[in-house]
């Protein structure tokens, strides 16, 4: 961990604290973009206030902060409106109305500016890019404090986000999730949207200039997505993806300082690793999600097969049992009838050896009487599900084994009763073998 | 009134508050052994994130007001005389014609901004290789090794997008959300990285990030050319399986095609173009080249291969115009190309034949005139029928007399929509303007009025035999549909109904007729 060595909490604790203002204020509106399906609108706005900035300083001549805002700010809401509007005119899908706008005004901006940078210099760079590295240098004095400006605006962007979403919470989920019925309950859904559209802008621009596009544009985004795998609640996705924003912005500078270090370099992009560091959250929770995970899936997955395997091999024990009587077989005897693996047989058959459901003797496996009783149960699902098929799902006779050997592992006492009943308590199934009692 | 409070709280925070740049006293030889490190990271991450000074230190910042150009330079761009001017027109234009075509494609699987997303995952592919082969002893800025590795990267960033988008349950946009930052913010750090690297130069990455038109030489061209001929190819051959991935997923599906492997043909070809495209021109240009084309040829047409010819067409005009332009007025070349585009964009968007605004306006206009047209003609045949007129003879109707008030006080028209739509009639021969001021239906517009009022009580009847609808509201939602009704579809309820309710002739209304707030 030489990387944190020289760690610094004058400097390092306020590049932590403005990356998590920043990440917190970029996630709280960026969950309703996510569920609107807006996601890419804060990329859209970094591209597209450029024009706002270069028209603001031909107007004001100056390049205080002031106005630069103001003209980034109305051109991002103007993207938001311009997209909407050639989204309705034009009936053109959404990305592609986003695309068309952001480029354009993007390419109208640079043409501007090269335009005006032989009057002054004017260097969109230090206003539209700002490095999180450079928090510390600028303060500002509150009460006895020296507090880095951009922690100053950061914190009112996220508290302003945070009363807003508070605020209206009620109308902005209706908004999202259901446009016309929040219209027709009276609220109106497209006030709410530009609600959330000056949000993004003002977040965004904010951030941009204090702490760099990267972190903004990626917090809008993966956070909310993250939390929104982990949760089916509006409220708890919130306060995830609050989370999750905080801790990517620890983890990414903690690994801005440490993670080149094992390359021999010296340190890299705080902003950077701060949006990769997000992303790595986001692939964790895509697979150890509890209900969604695909790792959790596979292995929900997996477990199944293991399931059906096993009862499958006590299944077949039964059988060889029915045909005579205390006869036993080996794993690979098994194996060559089931098309199993080697090695996860031998597990699961020592697994029924261990609960007691066979008894290895000299020649293989036998069946013990709980076995018997475990193998009576699934043949006996099996059989009255044939026969169950034929009298009442009119199936062919030569078909119905395979669904039968599908529908076994999932039928439970209640079930095997009632399909007696269905086909009135039948002695054998349509093959002609006996149907084991209950 | 948020809106204000918001920006009265940013001025506060802006302007209010003493700005302090120094730094304090108890912290100086802190920041001292380290401000340096600092620094040099800061200067390192502003020089690579602003393409915007790129730009303008790409282009000599000497004289840079527009002057119109002297006719040597319109005949050097014109004839393409020059040769550097003929690499730069011809490179864009093939970019723009592969990039339209493969956009159409993508502009319909609704993931316009899938070049976007992958012009960024691009990027830390570039930085990786660069690292490596200099860490190898090779030269770093080589042209393939770069290349394959912003591909290499691409298709990362393509599985990226296939994951987050099958097998998480987050849509497209999301899926593309996350691939853009996250990929870049990766490729960020590494190009922070490769600024400290004391072995090998990096000052060439930018430009193969951000493109360098003016710069392009003729290897840069036939790479295009050829890049683009391949996924044209690519294209026409698997035009059939395309198409049905675009509009009809679940069915291609069920017929067996390979879904996976066509989307990942798709987005492999949008990597290629956007490789292809970034080092030639820049990375908003190729988001751009892919969006708009497509998008402008949509307006045009309904048919999806004559949408990628126009598509191909119009990013080919695109790039031709605007790098034509921006060699005559010393512009740079990637946002005149993007402003070209957009200007065809917005006259496809207007005047586009299929679905162009002013299309769709002049139709619904003309529909607006059919609908009031036949609830003058219907309004008429109803007032003749409560005079008791119905049945006495064609002659005799026609000579009955309508007064205008009587008129206007009978349907819910404003008194100059209905002057127009009687003087509409007039001309049309369907009404009469008798030398009292009164109007009289011809028999051709006796036999329409007939007619209309006809079907509209058809639909009415229907409605109520075999929809349940009462009586008393059947009128407004007939009014709905009369306008739109096929002959066929008429022919058929008349067929229905008279079995049911032996209609002879125009049928009766079957609810009595209000003279107002009838005829919406």
């Amino acid at each position: 961990m030489s990387g944190l060595a020289n760690w610094s909490w004058s400097l390092d604790g306020w590049i932590v604290l403005a990356g998590i203002l920043c990440a917190v204020a970029a996630s709280l509106p960026g969950n309703f973009l996510l569920l609107r399906r807006m996601s890419l609108l804060g990329d859209a706005i970094s591209h597209a206030i450029l024009p706002g900035l270069a028209i603001a300083f031909l107007i004001s001549e100056s390049r205080s902060s002031v106005p630069m805002f103001l003209g980034a700010v109305i051109v991002g809401i103007l993207t938001a409106l311009f997209t909407e509007w050639i989204r309705n005119f034009g009936d053109v899908d959404e990305g592609a109305s986003m695309g068309v706008v952001f480029t354009t005004l993007f390419a109208l901006g640079l043409i501007l500016i090269i335009q005006t940078a032989d009057h002054v210099d004017l260097d969109p760079g230090c206003v539209l890019f700002g490095a999180i590295e450079t928090t510390p240098l600028h303060t500002v004095l509150i009460g006895t404090w020296q507090i880095p400006r951009v922690v100053v605006v950061l914190t009112t962007v996220s508290l302003v986000n945070l009363l807003l979403i508070v605020v209206f919470f009620k109308e902005l989920k209706l908004s999202a999730f259901d446009p016309s019925l929040s219209t027709s309950l009276g609220i109106n859904s497209r006030l709410m949207h530009y609600l959330l559209t000056v949000m993004v802008a003002v977040t965004a621009v904010a951030s941009f200039e204090s702490v760099g596009n990267i972190l903004v544009v990626a917090m809008f985004v993966v956070p909310p997505a993250t939390a929104y795998l982990l949760t089916e609640r509006l409220r708890n996705m919130i306060l995830i993806s609050a989370l999750i924003a905080a801790s990517s912005a620890i983890i990414g500078h903690v690994s801005a300082l440490v993670v080149p270090r094992w390359f021999g370099f010296r340190s890299t992009s705080t902003a950077g690793m701060m949006a990769l560091s997000a992303g790595l959250l986001f692939f964790v929770a895509s697979l150890v999600s509890p209900r969604n995970g695909v790792l959790v899936r596979i292995i929900r997955r997996q477990k199944l097969a293991w399931r059906i395997l096993s009862e499958d091999l006590i299944a077949l024990l039964y059988r060889m049992d029915e045909r005579r009587s205390g006869s036993a077989a080996t794993v690979d005897q098994l194996r060559a009838v089931l098309f199993s693996g080697r090695w996860l047989s031998s597990l699961l058959m020592s697994q029924h050896a261990r609960r007691g459901h066979v008894v290895a003797i000299s020649n293989g496996y036998q069946l013990t009487d709980a076995g018997r009783r475990l193998g009576a149960e699934l043949v006996r699902s099996h059989r009255l599900w044939e026969q169950y098929l034929v009298s009442e799902g009119g199936v062919a006779i030569d078909r119905i084994h395979g669904q039968a050997e599908k529908l076994e592992h999932f039928t439970g006492r209640d079930l095997r009763g009632r399909l007696e009943q269905e086909t009135s308590s039948p002695a054998t199934d349509p093959h002609g073998q006996p149907i084991p009692p209950e | 009134m948020t809106f204000v409070l918001l920006i009265a709280m940013f001025l506060v925070s802006f302007s209010d508050l003493p700005v302090t740049d120094s730094v304090p006293e108890f912290e100086i030889s802190d920041l001292k052994s380290r401000i340096s490190d600092r620094q040099l990271q800061i200067s390192n991450f502003k020089s690579q994130i602003s393409n915007v000074q790129r730009v303008i230190a790409s282009n000599s910042l000497n004289n840079r007001s527009l002057t119109w150009p002297t006719w040597s330079q319109w005949r050097r761009v014109l004839f393409l005389s020059d040769y550097n001017t003929q690499v730069v027109i011809l490179g864009t234009m093939m970019l723009g014609m592969a990039a339209g075509t493969v956009g159409s494609f993508t502009l319909l699987r609704r993931r316009a901004l899938m070049g976007d997303a992958l012009s960024h995952a691009t990027l830390p592919g570039v930085g990786l290789a660069f690292i490596i082969a200099t860490r190898l002893g090779m030269d770093g800025k080589s042209l393939p090794i770069l290349l394959t590795g912003a591909a290499v990267s691409g298709i990362a960033g393509v599985a990226a997008i296939l994951y987050v988008r099958n097998l998480t349950r987050l849509k497209e946009d999301a899926a593309l959300g996350i691939v853009l930052s996250v990929f870049f913010g990766a490729g960020v750090s590494m190009l922070t990285v490769i600024q400290q690297m004391s072995t090998g130069n990096a000052a060439g990455l930018e430009s193969f990030i951000y493109g360098k038109t003016a710069s392009m030489d003729f290897s840069d061209a036939t790479l295009i050319g050829l890049s683009g001929l391949f996924s044209v190819i690519v294209i026409g051959l698997l035009f059939k399986e395309l198409t049905l991935l675009c509009f009809d997923e679940g069915f291609a599906g069920s017929r067996g095609y390979p879904l996976l492997l066509l989307d990942v043909v798709l987005m492999s070809l949008v990597v290629l173009v956007t490789i292809i495209g970034l080092q030639a021109v820049g990375n908003v240009l190729v988001i751009a080249l892919f969006v708009m084309p497509a998008a402008a040829a949509r307006f045009w047409t309904q048919n999806l291969k004559q949408m990628t010819l126009i598509s191909a067409a119009i990013g080919g005009a695109g790039g031709l115009v605007g790098s034509a332009i921006s060699a005559l007025l010393d512009l740079p070349s990637g946002p005149m190309i993007v402003l070209v585009c957009s200007s065809l964009f917005f006259v496809s968007m207007v005047v586009g034949i299929e679905r162009g605004v002013l299309v769709r306006f002049i139709r619904r206009w003309e529909l607006n005139r059919n609908v009031d047209r036949q609830h003058l003609l219907r309004g008429l045949y109803e007032l003749l029928e409560s005079r008791g007129l119905p049945k006495a003879a064609a002659a005799r109707q026609i000579q009955s007399r309508f007064l205008f008030a009587e008129l206007l006080s009978y349907g819910s028209w404003t008194s100059h929509r209905l002057m127009r739509e009687i003087e509409r009639c007039r001309r049309a021969g369907l009404l009469l303007r008798n030398e009292d001021a009164s109007l009289s239906l011809t028999e051709v517009g006796l036999g329409e009025a007939s007619r209309l009022a006809h079907e509209h009580r058809l639909w009415e009847m229907y409605l109520i035999t075999h929809a349940d609808v009462a009586p008393g509201r059947v009128d407004q939602s007939a009014d709905a549909i009369e306008h739109v009704l096929e002959p066929e579809l008429i022919a058929r309820l008349e067929k229905l109904l008279q079995q049911k309710l032996a209609i002879q002739g125009i049928a009766p209304s079957p609810h009595p007729i209000e003279p107002l707030g009838d005829a919406s």
